[in-house]
This record gives C-alpha cells, structure tokens and sequence, in this order.
C-alpha cells in the first residue's frame, strides 16, 4: 500500500518536530517528505538567541556577592540564600515554559526537537538558573553541529560540573561520577570500559570546575599531572584529551546513534540501520545534521512499521496539542502540572540516565490524565490531580497548601515550593479555531470525521467514526468540528505519532 | 466486532455500569481472589529523608545531645522504651504498639555508596538497584511481574495517590495509583472511553497500540473491581480526617474485602526538615501516629493485623549534627519501623547507631534495605524475592 505525501510529511513533522501546526496544513500533501525536510532544514539554519529569564534582583545579588567574594569572602546570610533559592527556583519554572513556548511556536522545530532529545540525553538538575540557562544555551546551539563540541561545552557547563560533583574531585581525592557518567550515559555506553578506566578518566578531569558566574575554570594546583592509562592510550591526559579519546571510540558514535534511532524512528532497533548510520557519523567526525539528513531522507523512515507506532512524551504531547490548535493559556503554570503529574518536567530529569520514555510514560493514572486534557482543555474542568512532593525542588516546604474541603475546591491544591502561588488547576485555555476550522471549509460533512483522524491520528483506520460522530456536537458545522477533535484527541491512538 | 461478554456490577445507589472485559481480562476477573487470612503490605513512605535520630532517641546518649544542642530532645520528654532508646514524644500510639508486642525497629537500614540527593536515593529504594544502577523498573513492580506473568492483576499492587511511584512500575505490568475507589470509578466509567474500549479490535499484539488498550482496558476493569470491593466490607472505626488517615481508611476497607491486593504503597511528607525541624516532625508524627493508631485498632477488631504488615522507609536520614537554622541536612543510614500483629521479633531489633564511629558526620549503615525487602517478599508474600531483586539477599528474622 502506498502512503500519501500527507501522511509521511505528517510522520516527519512528529518525530523531526513537535507535530504539525495548524499553519502547516495546507501544506501537508502539498509537497514530497523530502522538499518537506528541506523546508525544515532551512527553518532551523539560524543560531538560536539564548534565553534569558532570571530575575534582575538576583542578577544583582549574584554580582554584589561576587564583588564582595573577592574583597572579603564574605558569604550570604541566611535571608539572602533563601531568597536567592526562591527566585531561582522561579527562574528554572520561568525557564520551562519559555522553553515550551519555543517548541510550540518557533519554526526551528527540528532544532528545537533535537535540543529536547539532548536535554534527555545530558540529563542535569540543578536549581541554579543561570547554570540551567547556560547548559540550555549550549544544547539549543550544539543541537545540529558537531557532537564532539556539544560533549565538550556540556561537559565544561557549571550546571553539568555541579550536578556530577566535578568540584569535588581532587587530585589525591577522585570523585568519579562525572567520569563514569560521561562514559555510561554521554558516550560508549555501558559494558565498554573498565573500573580501572573510570578511575583513571576521573584524575584527568580533576580541577574541571566552574566559578559563581558559571565559567569553567581550570584549577591547575587541583588537577593530577601525572600519567594515566584510557582505554588503552596512556599520556599525561587532562579531560579534554579523555573526551577526545572517546569520541576516537567507534562505539561512541553507535551508543549515540541507537539512542536517537530510538528517539526518532522506532523503540525497535534495527540494529543493521543503526550500524549503518553510526558508521556513517564516525565517518563525518559525528555531524549531527548529517546523520539526520541519513535517517530523514531515507526510504525507510517512511516504512509503514515506523509510523504511528511511537508513544508520545508527555512534552510532545503537550506540545504537539498546542502546535495543531493555538491558544492563549490564562494559567500557564497548568502546563508545568501537566508536566509533572504526566512524569515529564523539563530541567527536572529523574535522573542522570533521563527519562525512560516508551511504554514506561504510560499507567493506568497517566493514561487516564492524557485522554481528559482536551476535555480539561475546552470545559475549564477541574484537574482534580495532585503531584507528588518534590523535595529537591521544595526543600521541606508543604507542597501548596494542603487540601481545603469544601469550599472553594478550584483552588484546592498547588504544586507548592517552586510553583507557589499556582493554586489554581484550571486550564482555561482560549483556543483560537479560526484557522484550523477554516481549514476542512471544502470537506463534505460526510466526511468531516474522517479527514480530522487522518489530519491528527498517525495510527490507519482504527477509530470507529460512528463513535465519533455519536459524541460530537451536531449543532452546527463549526461545533462538528470542534468536538470531533477533541475527542479524537482523547484517545489512545492520539498518543502516538 | 462482537460484544464478547457484559457484566453487570450492582454498585448500591449509583448507576449499574456496564462493562465490557476484553478476552485477556477474563481469567482475572473470574478467579485468584484471595481469601481472608492472607498477608499483606502496606509500605509507608515518609518522603523527603526522615530524621531517624529525633524519631528512635538514644536518650542516654552524650555525644547525641552534644551534636544536637538545640534539637535534642530532652530525656525527660522521650517516650522511653530501654534504657537507652526512646521513641518521639509524639509518637504515643507506637510506645503502645511496642508494650503491645507489634512494633519492631530496625536500625541503621541504609545503603553502599549512600546518595544524599532526595530523587536519586528515593529512586534507589523504589528500583532496589545498587546506587551506580538506573533501573527504571520499581521492586514492587517487578513483584507484579513475577506474581502474574500471563495474567493481568494490577490491582494486586495499589498505591494511594494520584501518581504512580516508581517501585509500583514493573517491566510488564504496573500497579494502579488512586486517592479514592469511587473517584477512579467516576472517571473511569466516563462514557467515551468505555464506548472507545469496546470498538477497538482486540488484537493481544506486541505493538505500542496493544499496551496503551490493555492498559485502558486493566485500568477500567480494575475502577470497577476495586470500587466493588471498597464498598463490600466499608470500615465502620473512627478515622482522623487527615490525609493518611483517610488512606488508611481505604486500606482498611480493602483489606476487609477479598479484594487480590497485596501490597498498599501510601506516602507522608515532607520531612526535609533543613530549617526549624522540631514542629514539621512534630506535625508529620501526629498525622502518622494517630492515623496508624486507628487503622491498627480496626484491624485488631476485624482479627486481621496478624495478616498485615506495615513499614516505613525514607530516602535517608539525616545528619548527626543539627545545622545552623535548627534543622538537620541529608544524611545516610536510617531507622525503619515493622508493625504488624504477626512479628516474630520484637521491641529494638538491632543495636542503636555507633555516633562515635561516623563517616564524614553520617551514621554508617549496618543492613541494607534490599535484605529487608528480600525478607517481606520471601517470608510474608511468598514470592520469589532471588529474580524480583535479582540476587539473594540474606533474609532478617523479624517475620
């Protein structure tokens, strides 16, 4: 069976974007999968500004202290740092829904897309927000380049140096998670080393640091001169020299080429493709673009097996829904407890490993709050959720305020500590359908139902139409329209692409 | 496609609801129920690393006051229960649970290699894995895969929350998150998705589609099961009307019923106490201590708290010495309470941490965690704790 253009470009929109924007319907059978990815390519050419939204106040705070620091040592008092934690912490929230708005608006899909697949990949938390800024910085620009670059700015961010305790790790006192993490999780993978080679890597990157503005520093009275043995090379290496070592790995370029073939094709490896387009971005001394170039061009990413069979992250989904029917939020930070109860809250990864992603987002409760958000979406409905504590980001503080029984129940819960002050769970989201309705103008009401599934489902034939069309609003053409997408939306084939 | 099978369920006054199980639900829905008189869990989380040193006191203890000069708390207000140890002054219902022959405690439960980070430790208890493993799949979850490889029992796990944790997600099956059986009834008897269910072809495939029905479908059939069951044998006893109180109550009225749960995962928090700890842990302890002390009452009167086990865990626990804004920071080894009618050790269970003999300040840990899981999945459920846990761990003798 030969698939239209409309569905292809669609499937390439979902795994190289955030899914098809509204705008781009009309474009969809338009043009071939490949003056598509051109298109695509072109959009995210330019280098993207670097967002900054931390808090004056603590811009100030941040240069006082480090004037002061080098007059006297002094350090802040107990009021400042707790005010200095607080406003950070709504810099990393600021910080999330910026982001989220780029990945719904900005034409850099793919761009943005691959930072996403990065932020996954170089998984960090930490609460500094000019550190996450600066290590959110590096990925949006490294995020088509060179993976060598990429490694090696990531690996000299403070918020990377931080979170791994590289200031920590001294020579004569090693600390070897930020070695063994850049070799586990940021390149060969696990089971292609040795004990012996974390523990020599670690000596290497003794004095990587990074000072209170988030600059990398090399302390040389900290570092170990002294000769090491990597992987078989022996020399008098520093870090940089260990990372070049692994990018000589073939195995680096395979570890990362699997874990994108997963991210963007299928959770089903073929191992024979992944082979062959690690070889490939060994072969270009790992060129990002144009190992994506490899697997967006190919005949085989359009393979009927590839598409419609990946389950969106609660972000994709998220933004995915956003991109197809635009709209003003009046409650933003409904978007961050969306976020969290769905197991996907940008800068706060569950770990260094990232999020597990595949069938590991759904459960019976995740599951269930994916189907009702476009009805939470069109009714002003209650979320009626409440997430679970974060400590690392709350520090002891009551998460919202606990529950009020009875009265006012809109404003129940909170998210607490970091989203203090988001107490309410309503969505209230003002979707604007101008565009989208205006798009089926020509369809026959017929086949109204079926053209909205092909325009947001990517898995064929599976819904029952009469279905759809027993739950819509049949009042008018307009309401059709509008309910049948929401329903559509709320199913368990919307939650794949 | 045909409608294979309606089931009815009479649900008092409300509605009758119709369901349909899809083939792969079947066997579930027609056996393995479990009768009255078997054991269950029930883990208490106290998320957000406990002070386990405020909690189980070494009253006699110099070097605990002198670490703790504003924190310590005071001999005279300790609930003693030795010589030497003595329980939170809050904590009166667990003095009577220890006079009382059911209360254990286990000190100095920790880990190699400990992580002071909340979400990495808290990922550590919830996998089982060793603190340089990322597992992505919980030990509780991998109980479920164990218990149920070829059926379909999530309900033999539940937790009471909105959102799943991780120790409740397996590799095959995951255990199901509610708050309130008759909420998950509500929403998941929304008439759209019962309607969905039942046009999809039920095809038992491998694909991402299959999982996301099967998961609908479990979830659907499991709303209806667990709210049947919650409404069998409700729980009459007088409850605090606080968060725990009202999940223990939950608890209670399952436990009574034949429903197949196993094991009841609950949580209270927050205990990251960094700043002026004494009333936060003060405030948590009342909500726990009188929240257990109700639930073990009504299951002494339904003769079930021999079948029943609960404990507690946090992440870790904290630092000897108190810190500058009266509170602890994160420290390591920890204290873990056993209550059940059914112990077969009692009172302190093991020695009371060395505070002379520390690392960096943190109390060294004497048994690992896994060795207390090993032991509730070997000797209380009967299961196969060498493939849930994927290595023998030496079983403790408290059950």
């Amino acid at each position: 069976m030969s698939l239209t253009n409309q569905l292809k470009n669609q499937h390439l929109m979902w795994r190289a974007g955030f899914g098809p924007a509204v705008e781009q319907l009309g474009d969809l059978s338009k043009y071939t999968p490949r003056q598509f990815y051109k298109a695509l390519v072109k959009a995210s050419d330019k280098k993207p500004s670097f967002i900054d939204v931390a808090d004056d106040y603590l811009k100030g705070l941040m240069m006082g202290i480090e004037e002061v620091g080098r007059q006297q040592k002094k350090e802040m008092d107990q009021e400042q740092r707790k005010m200095v934690q607080q406003k950070s912490r709504e810099g990393v929230r600021n910080l999330n829904m910026y982001w989220m708005h780029e990945m719904v608006n900005t034409a850099s899909q793919l761009r943005e897309k691959m930072a996403f697949f990065w932020h996954g990949h170089f998984a960090c938390r930490n609460l500094n927000v000019f550190y996450q800024q600066g290590l959110l910085d590096v990925i949006r620009r490294n995020a088509l380049g060179n993976f060598g670059d990429l490694l090696k700015e990531v690996s000299k961010s403070a918020a990377m140096l931080f979170f791994l305790n590289n200031q920590q790790n001294r020579k004569g006192q090693p600390n070897e998670n930020f070695a063994r993490e850049v070799m586990e999780l940021f390149t060969m993978g696990r089971g292609n080393y040795t004990e012996k080679d974390i523990k020599e890597a670690a000596r290497a990157f003794t004095g990587w640091g990074a000072n209170v503005k988030g600059e990398f520093v090399f302390r040389r009275f900290q570092h170990d001169f002294g000769g090491k043995t990597v992987l078989g090379r022996s020399g008098n290496f520093d870090g940089e020299d260990v990372l070049n070592i692994l990018l000589e790995e073939k195995q680096t370029a395979k570890h990362i080429t699997g874990k994108l073939y997963k991210f963007l094709v299928n959770e089903d490896t073929d191992e024979e493709k992944v082979n062959w387009l690690s070889d490939r971005f060994y072969q270009n001394n790992y060129d990002i673009s144009k190992l994506l170039e490899d697997i967006f061009t190919s005949e085989w990413f359009y393979d009927e097996k590839n598409i419609g069979t990946k389950i969106k992250s609660p972000v994709e989904l998220l933004v995915g829904i956003q991109r197809m029917l635009p709209m003003k939020l009046e409650n933003e930070e409904a978007l961050m407890l969306l976020q969290r109860v769905l197991g996907q809250l940008l800068f706060y990864p569950p770990n260094v490993a990232g999020w597990p992603g595949g069938k590991a987002w759904i459960d019976s409760s995740s599951l269930m709050m994916r189907m009702r958000i476009p009805k939470l979406i069109n009714d002003a409905d209650e979320m009626n959720m409440k997430p679970k504590d974060d400590d690392d980001t709350m520090m002891g503080m009551k998460d919202g305020n606990t529950q009020q029984k009875g009265n006012n129940k809109r404003t129940g819960q909170g998210v607490g500590g970091a989203y203090a002050g988001m107490r309410r769970q309503v969505i209230n989201a003002n979707v604007d359908w101008s565009m989208y309705v205006k798009y089926y103008e020509s369809t026959p009401r017929e086949k109204l139902v079926n053209t909205i599934a092909e325009i947001l489902l990517q898995s064929r034939n599976v819904i029952n139409n009469d279905l759809i069309k027993q739950y819509a609003d049949e009042t008018g053409r307009e309401s059709f329209i509008k309910t049948a997408t929401l329903q559509l939306m709320s199913t368990p084939e919307y939650q794949l692409c | 496609m045909l409608i294979k099978r309606k089931e009815f369920i009479q649900v008092g006054s409300l509605a009758t609801a119709s369901v349909l199980v899809p083939k792969f639900l079947k066997a579930f829905e027609a056996k393995n129920m479990v009768p009255p008189g078997n054991k269950v869990v029930v883990v208490l989380q106290l998320s957000g690393g406990n002070d386990g040193l405020n909690t189980v006191i070494p009253y006699r203890n110099d070097l605990y006051y002198k670490a703790r000069p504003k924190l310590g708390i005071e001999k005279g207000k300790v609930l003693s229960l030795t010589d030497e140890v003595g329980l939170n002054p809050a904590l009166t219902g667990l003095k009577d649970l220890y006079d009382d022959g059911s209360l254990g405690i286990l000190n100095s439960v920790g880990y190699p290699n400990p992580d002071r980070s909340h979400f990495r430790s808290m990922d550590i208890w919830h996998s089982a894995s060793q603190s340089s493993d990322y597992w992505t799949t919980g030990w509780v979850g991998r109980y479920l895969d164990a218990q149920c490889s070829g059926c379909d029992k999530p309900t033999q796990a539940l937790e009471i929350d909105d959102v799943l944790s991780l120790a409740l997600k397996g590799e095959h099956i995951k255990g199901i998150a509610m708050k309130d059986p008759k909420r998950l009834f509500g929403t998941a008897n929304e008439k759209f998705f019962r309607d969905v269910l039942k046009n999809h072809k039920d095809e038992a495939g491998e694909q991402p589609v299959d999982y996301l029905y099967k998961t609908m479908a479990e979830t659907l059939s499991s709303a209806d099961y667990i709210f049947q069951k919650s409404r069998m044998h409700p729980t009459n006893a007088e409850y605090p009307k606080t968060d725990l109180g009202n999940s223990l109550k939950t608890i209670a009225s399952l436990i009574f019923s034949d429903i197949n749960t196993k094991v009841y995962y609950v949580s209270l928090g927050s205990f990251d106490t960094h700043i002026n700890q004494q009333p936060q842990q003060q405030r948590l302890f009342t909500e726990m201590n009188d929240a257990v002390k109700a639930f073990v009452k009504d299951l002494k009167q339904q003769n079930r708290f021999e079948d029943v086990l609960l404990f507690t865990f946090s992440e870790f626990g904290r630092r000897v010495q108190q810190n500058a804004s009266i509170g602890t920071d994160h420290g390591t080894a920890n204290n873990m309470f056993f209550i059940s009618g059914g112990l077969k050790q009692k009172g302190v269970l093991n020695a009371m941490p060395d505070l002379a003999d520390l690392n960096e300040g943190d109390l060294k840990y004497k048994v690992d965690f896994k060795n207390v899981y090993a032991t509730v999945l070997n000797k209380w459920l009967k299961a196969d704790d060498k493939s849930i846990l994927t290595k023998q761990y030496d079983y403790l003798n408290f059950i």
